[in-house]
């Protein structure tokens, strides 16, 4: 995301202000639904004028033309007209938190009515600025289909009360699943999430945000390293370690020690030091695979059923397992997790690491083939064929 | 979230439920007007409901083609492999929440009415389109 053209506004100053504009719509009583367009449609004339006529102030500004907007999509009478606008555009007396607007459009985009995908694009557009059109390319869909997804989103939200505190887990998994979408076309999502997430942790206290910040720093860190320059790409053992980013680690691990400060341990928390601890090894030689395997006991442990609740927890204590006490270990977890995720490609990928691990080559080869077979991502399904082959040439 | 491909075939698939069923050109002409606004049908909802990616037919001409060797101009055929020569006839590239949520719409699809508007029973093929790299490790 640069900058406008030299002349034009900032475009990342601009977005900052989204979310506080339209929680400040939202609260004064206006519709989530009429208040996001037309704040839309502000951002469009901010791009269009503000290079020859900056305003004073940028947030009144779109304050005050997104309410007329408003106003003119409500045809109404002149007198109010002139009372809302010369309301709204008074500053306002206490400036209020910038964390509260964005925890409250949060909320409000994380409605539990609403589909994930419906959470994503409306989080993305109401509270991280996009465009429709940015968002559509970032998940290849038609920008019809994504305003129409985000129009639904917000028919849903219509006459609903959002003044009520939402679901903060909610509100987690969605900027997870924002930075699981990755780096797709012009949008960097990773990138995206990390600043949303930024804005979450200085809205809230709980702990499992900076968790959650702090994982995706860990994770990001690693991403310089993660493809080769084909693109191919590079398990964790063979990465060039030099190519990870320092200051990222040195930021997640701050954010993190904070965290598990409070003693409130969630998930994001324990697989962020998870992370941290992979990220922390010089080497992958050096990597403390029993202190990884203590954290997996407490991940494990969230869950009453973990083989049925949350089964990709138990594979990846069963890794942890394989290289802290065995191969042969390892692969019993994996045991477990047959009848639950016995034809998910991931449950092959590990159990031919696990037998690659303990050196029955032939046995890697075959699982890896099977994994390839499952595989629903390109970059991972070619990593899979290739890791087969080179296993079974090795056999 | 996953893409997926709802294939469809000329000939009702690999193992037409209604084998008795005639090209669509041999049959009553409000038939053929129903089934073809029941396609279109299909394409709006799926707009309006923010699944919709893609949607194309494809004309029945097929030509295979491979490599002839050095020297030698391409092989063509018109269909050298009997059991393969299933014509697709187009698909819908849908954008949707789960495989159940593709099950359902690919249903729906196969719905669609055929001679005297009873329902075609028609195959759909499901496939899912894989994405990009991932994030995530």
């Amino acid at each position: 995301m640069t900058g406008g053209t030299g002349t034009g506004p900032d475009e990342g100053a601009l977005r900052a202000l989204v979310p506080r504009v339209l929680a400040g719509l939202v609260r004064r009583g206006e519709d989530f639904d009429a208040a996001e367009d037309a704040l839309q449609e502000a951002l469009l004339e901010a791009l269009r004028t503000w290079p020859d006529h900056p305003p004073r102030d940028p947030r009144a500004w779109l304050t005050t033309v997104a309410v007329r907007r408003l106003v003119d999509a409500r045809r109404s009478e002149a007198a109010r007209y002139r009372r809302e606008e010369a309301t709204y555009a008074e500053p306002r007396p206490v400036a209020a938190e910038e964390g509260d607007d964005t925890l409250f459009l949060l909320f409000c985009c994380c409605h539990p009515e609403l589909t994930p995908a419906s959470q994503v694009a409306l989080t993305l557009r109401a509270v991280g600025g996009l465009t429709t059109r940015e968002i559509a390319d970032a998940f290849f869909v038609p920008e019809t289909t994504m305003a129409q997804r985000i129009s639904r989103a917000k028919g849903i939200l219509r006459g609903r009360r959002l003044d009520q505190p939402g679901d903060l887990a909610v509100v987690l998994r969605v900027l997870y699943l924002v930075y699981a979408a990755g780096h797709a076309g012009r949008i960097d999502l990773t990138v995206e999430a990390i600043r949303l997430a930024r804005q979450l942790t200085l809205a809230t206290d709980e702990p499992e945000a900076r968790g959650l910040l702090a994982l995706m720093l860990l994770n990001h860190a690693r991403l310089p390293a993660r493809f080769d320059t084909e693109g191919r790409i590079v398990t964790l053992d063979r990465q060039d370690r030099s190519r990870w980013d320092s200051r990222e680690i040195a930021e997640g691990v701050r954010v993190l020690q904070s965290a598990l400060a409070a003693q409130r341990f969630g998930r994001y928390q324990i697989e962020a030091a998870i992370a941290a601890l992979h990220d922390d090894a010089a080497v992958a030689a050096e990597t403390d695979w029993p202190q990884i395997l203590s954290w997996y006991d407490d991940l494990v442990a969230l869950s009453g059923d973990p083989v049925r609740q949350d089964p990709a927890a138990v594979l990846g204590r069963a890794v942890a397992v394989g290289h802290a006490l065995g191969a042969t270990a390892g692969l019993r977890e994996t045991d477990r997790l047959r009848e639950v995720i016995g034809d998910r490609y991931r449950w092959h990928a590990v159990r031919g690491h696990l037998y690659e691990l303990g050196g029955d080559l032939p046995a890697a080869a075959a699982a890896y083939a099977e994994a390839a077979r499952r595989a629903t991502n390109v970059a991972e399904r070619d990593h899979l064929v290739r890791q087969a082959a080179r296993a079974g040439a090795a056999a | 979230m996953a893409k997926y491909l709802l294939l469809k075939h000329y000939r009702g698939g690999p193992d037409a439920y209604r084998p008795e069923v005639p090209p669509m050109d041999q049959w009553a002409p409000e038939d053929v007007e129903a089934h073809m606004a029941f396609l279109h049908h299909v394409s709006d909802l799926l707009e309006k409901n923010g699944e919709f990616v893609d949607a194309r037919a494809l004309t029945p001409k097929q030509t295979w083609v491979r490599y002839g060797g050095p020297d030698a101009a391409p092989v063509t055929t018109d269909g050298p492999l009997p059991e393969t020569s299933d014509l697709v006839a187009g698909w819908y590239m849908i954008d949707v929440e789960s495989y159940e949520r593709a099950v359902e719409l690919a249903a729906y699809v196969s719905s669609e009415p055929g001679p005297g508007g009873t329902p075609l029973y028609e195959w759909i093929d499901i496939r899912e389109v894989m994405s990009g790299a991932p994030a995530e490790d």
